[in-house]
């Protein structure tokens, strides 16, 4: 269901796939029903920003160690990574031109 | 000429329920599903009260049944957010979160209501990393830890019932001696060897700020001011929930916690402006209630806006059925 443009993050690629640029990692799983409100948006904005900023899942049931490390315990929850470090959490849902106005932002820095 | 005879906000069983009959009335109604799309079903798990599903059916499935139903009669759905609306002015106009906006002839705000916070500053600060208001989205992250339910209504029973299938130990707390919970939810979180109740008392504080995660909460006893620090991983927050009308708010007469105010059926202060579901009802909140009045709003726009075009004749007839 989600678009190829949306990268799938696991446990073991995490750090790799952060490292460089300006990377939005989508914290998800299954039996999430807001997870899945904000799924649209995610596909969406990785079309948007295509070849500008990485747009990126991780599914926490698979993936729990991740998760751990940011203290990430309520889905959804988005973490942006600048260069590889964490810059900017997003708890619960928003609005899909509020998450593009942030990613702007550090791309423009 | 308004682009819209009909137009619904809100995706809940309401929003959708009215669509579904204006569609069926030929109205075409756009349905703006808004940020919390499908409403408060979408964080339950199982249905037991729903008419027609004897074994219960789970919340978001039923939710994506009445929108595929809705659908299939020619409502238009559209994700997104309304960020301004002016019912002053006929037809009413709504704006995106886009920027874009639509005009429509009727409009039925069926915007639901979103979980209240205990508005103690610590509980938003630590939204996710320990305090939560979806049991079923973030019970996973406690698997064998302690956590806190706070609450003592049916959703905070039901959510308590629900964490012991991760948590170590469940301790509701409540501001009263009893439970306002229904008797069989209270019955099942009684009977549960995991849940713990502190009675009379209220979360003074979320700790720890500083860590950036929850590490115990401070519990204040309203009858003898006594505080007692309770180490913890996880707060769930069940007190009720608070009307989403801020977008209306000097444009419709709202009732003191902010609900609409609704008359003869769904009817609002404003002429051709309807309201269904929770953001008009603090007393019933149930699916099927909702959906009852998200049946009266449709059936009430179509006779509206059939009012309208009777002074342009030609336009569809309508179909009124009761």
């Amino acid at each position: 269901m989600a678009s190829e443009k949306v990268k799938t993050f696991t446990d073991n690629n995490f750090d790799d796939e952060t490292s460089k640029g300006v990377v939005l990692v989508d914290f998800w799983a299954e039996w999430c029903g807001p997870c899945r409100r904000l799924a649209p948006t995610v596909d969406a904005l990785a079309s948007e920003f295509d070849g500008r900023a990485t747009v990126a899942k991780l599914n926490v049931d698979e993936n729990p160690h991740v998760p751990g490390r940011f203290a990430v315990r309520g889905i959804p929850t988005l973490l942006l990574f600048k260069e590889g470090q964490l810059a900017e959490t997003i708890v619960g849902l928003r609005a899909k031109e509020d998450i593009a106005q942030m990613i702007e932002r550090h791309l423009g820095d | 000429m308004a682009d819209r005879r009909v137009t619904i906000i809100g995706s809940g069983p309401a929003g959708l329920t009215a669509a579904l009959y204006n569609a069926r009335a030929n109205l075409k109604p756009l349905l703006v599903e808004g940020l919390e799309a499908g409403g408060q079903l979408m964080l339950t798990t199982m249905v037991e009260n729903w008419p027609g599903f004897r074994d219960g059916i789970m919340g978001p499935d039923l939710m994506t049944e009445m929108r595929v139903q809705a659908e299939r009669f020619g409502t238009e759905v559209m994700q997104g957010n309304v960020t301004k609306v002016d019912l002053q002015n006929r037809p009413f106009t709504l704006t995106f979160a886009n920027g874009k906006s639509v005009t429509t002839d009727a409009l039925i705000i069926a915007t639901g209501a979103s979980a209240r916070w205990l508005e103690i500053g610590s509980d938003r600060r630590l939204s996710g990393h320990g305090v939560s208001t979806c049991a079923t989205c973030d019970g996973y992250f406690f698997r064998g830890r302690p956590i806190a339910v706070v609450g003592g209504g049916d959703s905070a029973m039901e959510e308590a019932v629900y964490l012991t299938r991760f948590a170590s130990k469940v301790t509701v707390v409540h501001r009263r001696d009893t439970l306002r919970a229904s008797k069989i939810m209270q019955d099942k979180a009684f009977a549960n060897p995991k849940i713990e109740f502190i009675w009379d008392s209220e979360v003074a504080d979320v700790l720890d700020d500083n860590k950036g995660e929850v590490t115990a909460i401070i519990v204040r006893n309203l009858k003898t001011g006594h505080q007692t620090k309770l180490p913890l991983d996880g707060v769930f927050i069940a007190i009720g929930h608070t009307p989403n009308t801020a977008l209306f708010a000097g444009q419709l007469d709202l009732d003191a916690n902010g609900y609409i105010r609704t008359h003869s059926g769904s009817k609002t202060s404003v002429p051709g402006v309807f309201a269904a579901g929770d953001v008009q009802d603090h007393i019933y909140r149930q699916a099927i209630t909702a959906a009852g009045s998200g049946c009266m709003a449709a059936i009430d726009a179509e006779r509206y806006v059939e009012g309208l075009s009777d002074h342009h004749p030609g336009e569809a007839a309508l179909q009124i059925t009761s």
